[in-house]
């Protein structure tokens, strides 16, 4: 059987939950039996939902979940992979994703396909294809055995229909491991992105050092973000220059995102930033430079002032 | 107290990356420290110079070219190096498990590794080596205070980022924002040059059998269609909107 963990946002199912259970469909050959684990406060009632894809659902309310920890995940998700004999456990290569996934490969022995964008089976080992190189290189990686652990990109394969019969869905028991709880959350600060997490936003509208400063972000990206219902975005040179907190910056060490649209707005293309967002379906740069690298994978570009270009679209978007 | 920063030799940003083959092809390529483990260095010194005693140590597992970025660790101030020199492209799970024997063997209170490597785009180091070595971990950290044996940090999660209190043993995984990593300076390149640099390989440590393996791999190429407007901000504006709107009707 294969384990999902679906994950919440505000006690909402991501749309990444969909996402996973086409993953785990695409390996049929190691088995049709799919349960989904959710752990926090709300996952009763997406319990529900997420039983409208999948074989059965088990779904545990502590809120000892949220926020997230990775020592308290790691503990949950291997006890339930290891109770219920998974040969696949699947998540989304979220932040918190990425770091708990490690943790339940160790603790079950299990090999690590991580960040991938396809999978498939032979029903005993999975293969997968995931970037490298700064998202330059595609390589295609096995695992010489089973089971595996699986992080899956956001916002790269479709998000799965429904199945034809409604799961089951149950309560499970597991308890928060106190000696396991290692870290303690003093604060927390939210995004500026408003609730739309920067790599679930369909269009991402991302300034760059062109900008010129702060007022910028206020004056330009922001009210032209606002007329397409975008995720603001930046680049390194940005926020290290504080105009933007890190939590926007897109790029190797920030976001990886791949959007419908990518409007990257005074940013060079520096192979750093571009790699956070090469797999964006579509990408439009706005650059005075008529060299600057960005255009390379622009499919539509505009060599000009952004502050003559930028309000005329806000002008026309808003129409 | 003893730290252990781990690092790995990859690809300079701006090397091209060519294939041959079925694989990637790095002959030729400019190699040098991670960037994302370069912060790990400069913070583990940082430490030391804010008052804590402090031994450092690099620990890195990789080819015999490796070499020349421990030295450059060397040279920015870690006190001695191990390199584990294989040849082998061991995948994520089983380095960490390698690197946490080593740590073991050795001794450490604290361990950085950049947060996300340049050449296998994996931040699955530091997670797995703190859980081979039944630590917590703290990873995408931007703010790293220690006192005594507590660790309060920021560090960047999916809605922002959250402040955190933990205690050591532990694994901090790095990248930029932390510090602003300095260079090493010549007469400390000279002076490195006599710092110990031990060599081990994988026989002196427990073996681990391989979790999986790298088929292939190929240029990631996406066909962009490069249609690029000039002119007047008002017109070359128009024009742009109405592409989006019938042509990539995506907005
Ligand atoms: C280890 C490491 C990790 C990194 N990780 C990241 C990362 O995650 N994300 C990231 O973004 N960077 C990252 N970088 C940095 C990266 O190398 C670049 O320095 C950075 O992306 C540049 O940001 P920028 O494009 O905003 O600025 P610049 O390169 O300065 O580009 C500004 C652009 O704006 C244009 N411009 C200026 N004024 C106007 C105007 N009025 N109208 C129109 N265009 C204008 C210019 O022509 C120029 O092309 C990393 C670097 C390192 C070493």
């Amino acid at each position: 059987m294969i384990l999902l963990v679906s994950e919440l946002n505000a006690g909402k199912l991501r749309p990444s939950a969909r996402e996973i259970v086409t993953a785990a469909r695409a390996l049929s050959a190691i088995g049709d039996e799919i349960h989904a684990l959710l752990l926090g406060p709300g996952a009763a009632a997406a319990a529900t939902e997420m039983a409208g894809y999948v074989s059965h659902v088990h779904f545990c309310e502590d809120a000892g979940y949220e926020p997230f920890k990775a020592d308290v995940w790691t503990a949950a998700v291997a006890k339930t992979a290891a109770d219920l004999g998974a040969k696949a456990v699947i998540l989304s290569a979220s932040r918190s994703g990425l770091s708990y996934a490690p943790r339940v490969a160790i603790r079950l022995g299990a090999g690590l396909l991580e960040d991938v964008i396809e999978v498939e089976s032979d029903g005993a080992t999975v293969g997968a294809k995931r970037f490298t190189y700064l998202s330059r290189v595609t390589e295609s990686i096995r695992s010489l055995g089973l089971p595996v652990v699986i992080s899956v990109k956001v916002n790269i394969l479709s998000p799965a229909d429904p199945a034809a019969g409604a799961g089951q869905v149950a309560t499970i028991a597991l308890p928060i491991d106190e000696a396991a709880n290692r870290v303690e959350v003093l604060s927390q600060a939210k995004a500026s992105t408003g609730g739309v997490s920067l790599d679930e936003a369909s269009i991402v509208v991302t300034g760059g050092r062109g900008m010129g400063g702060s007022e910028g972000f206020t004056k330009l990206i922001e009210p032209l973000a606002g007329c397409v219902g975008a995720a603001v975005g930046a680049t390194r040179a940005v926020v290290d220059a504080g105009w933007r907190p890190y939590s926007d910056q897109v790029g190797q060490t920030g976001k990886s995102v791949a959007p419908n649209v990518y409007i990257a707005i005074g940013v060079s293309g520096a192979v750093q930033h571009l790699s956070g967002m090469n797999r964006s379906k579509t990408i439009v740069a706005i650059n005075k430079d008529k060299d600057a690298p960005i255009f390379k994978v622009a499919d539509y570009g505009v060599v000009g002032d952004l502050n003559d270009v930028v309000p005329e679209l806000i002008k026309l978007l808003k129409l | 107290m003893k730290i252990c920063t781990v690092l790995k030799q990859v690809p300079d940003a701006e090397a091209s990356i060519r294939t041959s083959g079925s694989g990637v092809d790095l002959a030729g390529v400019t190699f040098v420290m991670d960037g994302m483990d370069e912060y790990g260095v400069e913070e583990a010194i940082r430490l030391r110079e804010a008052g804590h005693t402090a031994e450092i140590f690099t620990l890195a597992l990789g080819p015999r070219r490796f070499e020349e970025a421990i030295r450059t660790s060397l040279a920015i101030g870690c006190d001695r190096a191990i390199h584990i020199e294989t040849d082998e492209a061991l995948d994520v799970i089983t380095q960490a498990r390698v690197l946490a024997d080593a740590v073991k063997k050795e001794g450490a209170d604290l361990v950085f590794v950049g947060g996300k490597e340049a050449d296998w785009d994996s931040s699955a180091l530091g997670p797995a080596l703190a859980e081979a070595l039944g630590w917590t971990h703290l990873d995408w950290t931007t703010k790293f205070v220690l006192t005594g044996t507590t660790i309060e940090a920021t560090h960047d999660t999916d809605a922002g980022n959250e402040t955190v209190k933990l205690s050591l043993p532990a694994v901090i995984t790095t990248q930029q924002g932390l510090n602003e990593p300095r260079y090493p300076t010549l007469p400390n390149i000279m002076k490195a040059k006599r710092k110990e640099l031990r060599k081990a390989t994988l026989a002196d440590y427990a073996a681990h059998a391989p979790l999986t393996k790298i088929a292939s791999e190929a240029i990631q190429v996406k066909a962009r269609l490069n249609k690029i407007l000039s002119g007047e901000g008002p017109e070359t504006a128009k024009q742009l909107i109405t592409l989006l709107r019938d042509e990539a009707k995506v907005i």
